[in-house]
C-alpha cells in the first residue's frame, strides 16, 4: 500500500455514496419493518381483545386454514400458548375434561377417602364453591400453585428450551419451570423430599411423541381449581404431541389409586399454538403483599355485613 | 374534591343476561348476585394487582354522604388485552363505573363491567370477563 492509499477500498464519486446511503437505508428499513410492525401497533380499543405479548406487542391471530409445516422431529422448543384463543388454559371450574358443574358425565371415580379430601377442601368454583372468605385455597395465600395445577389451572403462555439430557418448561403463571429429564433415568424409588412441581422423567415416543411421568408431588397443592386432591401416590403422565409445525397437544392423565378408583384424563389433546420468536412471556405472578391486600380490600369486605 | 365528586346516578337491580360465564380467578362468584349497578364517582385508586385488581372511588349515596366503593375487575394478564392498563386511571378521575355482580353483603363492592372516562371513552372487556 502507499501514500496514495492504492490497494484500499476507492472513495465512491458524490453522487453514487448518496444512493449508496439511500440503498443501505432501505435496505435497513425493509429488514426492520416485520418488527416495526409489531413494535408500533399499539392501539387499544375496549370490547374488543387484540392480544398482546409483555413488550404490548400484537400478536397475529391464529391462520384459520391448518395448513402448517410439518413438525422438526424430536423437538418441542419454542414459545406455545392455547388455542384457539389464549384464555383457553384457564379453566376456572376445573380440570378442563372434568369441569366441577354437576353433570354426570363430569363426576370423577373417587374413593371414600378422595371424596372425604375433596369436600375438606373450600374452592372458589364448581359445586363445592364456597365464598371468598370461606376459601381455604393454597394459591388464594400465594403458596405455589404446583403440579399438574399449573396446567389445569390459568395455563398460559409456556417456554420449552430442551437439550439431549432434559426439557425444560417455563409457565407465564407463577413463572415457574418444571425440569423434565430425559437422559434415561428412572423416576426415584424412594421420595425424600416431595416438591411443589415434583419429579418428572421423559422419553421419545416417535419423533413426534414426547411422554412424560411425574411423581413425588407435595399434597398440600391441589389438582386444579375446583379443589380437587390428590395424595403422595399420585403419578401424572402428560403426552405431549406435535401435531405439525405450529400445533402441540398436551394429554394429562391423572392416576392416584388412593383418591381416585381410575385414572382420568383431565386434559385430552389440549392444543398450543407455536407463537413468534418475538413473543416476550408477560409476569403473572402471585404476590404475596398484593393477594393480601386483595383479601384484605376486596374479599373480606365483600363477605362482611355491610355496616350498619 | 367533594364538589368534584358525582351523585349516584343510576342504582337498579337489574338482572344481566351473562353471554359468557365470568373468569375471575380462582375466588369464585359465590359472595356475589347478579344485580347491575352503575355510579359516576371520582378515582381514589386504582391497584393494578393479581389476582385482581380493583379500582376505588368516591361517590354519593341518596343522602348525599361520600361514599367509598370499590370495583373488582379482571387479572391485569387478561386486561392488557383489552386496552385497559395501569395507566388507564389516576387519582381525580371522574368516571362512571358498571358493575355486575354486586357483593350480597350489602358492601358497596361489585365487580366491573364498563367505566366510562370523563372525555367519553368507554373501557370494557364487551361480553367477556
Amino acid at each position: 500500500m502507499n501514500a496514495k492509499g492504492e490497494g484500499a477500498p476507492k472513495a465512491f464519486p458524490k453522487g453514487l455514496k448518496m444512493k449508496s446511503r439511500y440503498v443501505t437505508s432501505m435496505i435497513a428499513f425493509l429488514i426492520l419493518l416485520p418488527s416495526l410492525g409489531a413494535q408500533t401497533a399499539q392501539q387499544r380499543e375496549s370490547g374488543r381483545s387484540i392480544h398482546r405479548d409483555g413488550w404490548d406487542r400484537i400478536v397475529p391471530d391464529a391462520p384459520k386454514a391448518q395448513n402448517s409445516a410439518t413438525a422438526p422431529v424430536r423437538d418441542l422448543t419454542g414459545i406455545w400458548e392455547p388455542t384457539p384463543g389464549y384464555r383457553d388454559g384457564v379453566q376456572a371450574t376445573g380440570a378442563r375434561n372434568y369441569p366441577s358443574d354437576g353433570k354426570p358425565e363430569h363426576e370423577l371415580p373417587f374413593t371414600p377417602l378422595g371424596l372425604e379430601t375433596w369436600k375438606s377442601h373450600k374452592p372458589g368454583w364448581g359445586v363445592t364453591a364456597v365464598p371468598i372468605a370461606d376459601n381455604n385455597d393454597p394459591f388464594d395465600i400465594c403458596d405455589p400453585i404446583g403440579f399438574p395445577r399449573i396446567e389445569l389451572f390459568n395455563l398460559r403462555a409456556i417456554q420449552i428450551w430442551q437439550n439431549k439430557n432434559q426439557l425444560q418448561i417455563v409457565y407465564q403463571n407463577s413463572q415457574v419451570w418444571r425440569n423434565i429429564w430425559a437422559d434415561g433415568r428412572e423416576l426415584p424409588k424412594e421420595i425424600l423430599e416431595p416438591r411443589w412441581y415434583g419429579y418428572s422423567v421423559g422419553k421419545w415416543l416417535d419423533d413426534y411423541t414426547f411422554v412424560v411421568q411425574t411423581t413425588g408431588l407435595d399434597e398440600r397443592t391441589w389438582i386444579d381449581n375446583a379443589g380437587r386432591p390428590h395424595s403422595d401416590q399420585l403419578m401424572v403422565q402428560e403426552t405431549f404431541h406435535r401435531v405439525n409445525q405450529d400445533i402441540l397437544e398436551l394429554t394429562l392423565t391423572i392416576n392416584d389409586p388412593k383418591m381416585y378408583t381410575k385414572p382420568w384424563k383431565a386434559l385430552d389433546k389440549f392444543t398450543l399454538r407455536l407463537q413468534p420468536e418475538w413473543f416476550d412471556i408477560r409476569e403473572q405472578v402471585c404476590s404475596a403483599s398484593e393477594a393480601a391486600d386483595y383479601n384484605k380490600t376486596v374479599a373480606a369486605e365483600a363477605a362482611a355485613e355491610k355496616k350498619k | 374534591m367533594k364538589s368534584r365528586i358525582g351523585v349516584l346516578v343510576f342504582a337498579s337491580s337489574v338482572i344481566f343476561l351473562r353471554l359468557i360465564p365470568p373468569t375471575f380467578a380462582h375466588h369464585g362468584n359465590a359472595t356475589y348476585d347478579n344485580k347491575t349497578v352503575t355510579i359516576k364517582g371520582v378515582v381514589t385508586e386504582w391497584r393494578w394487582t393479581n389476582p385482581h385488581s380493583f379500582l376505588k372511588f368516591d361517590a354519593k349515596d341518596e343522602k348525599g354522604n361520600v361514599v367509598q366503593w370499590i370495583g373488582e375487575w379482571n387479572n391485569p394478564s387478561t386486561l392488557i388485552n383489552f386496552g385497559i392498563t395501569a395507566k388507564s386511571f389516576k387519582v381525580g378521575d371522574e368516571v362512571t363505573v358498571t358493575m355486575n355482580g354486586m357483593a350480597k353483603s350489602g358492601a358497596n363492592l361489585g365487580r366491573v363491567v364498563k367505566v366510562v372516562l370523563p372525555d367519553g371513552q368507554e373501557l370494557s372487556m364487551g361480553n367477556e370477563r
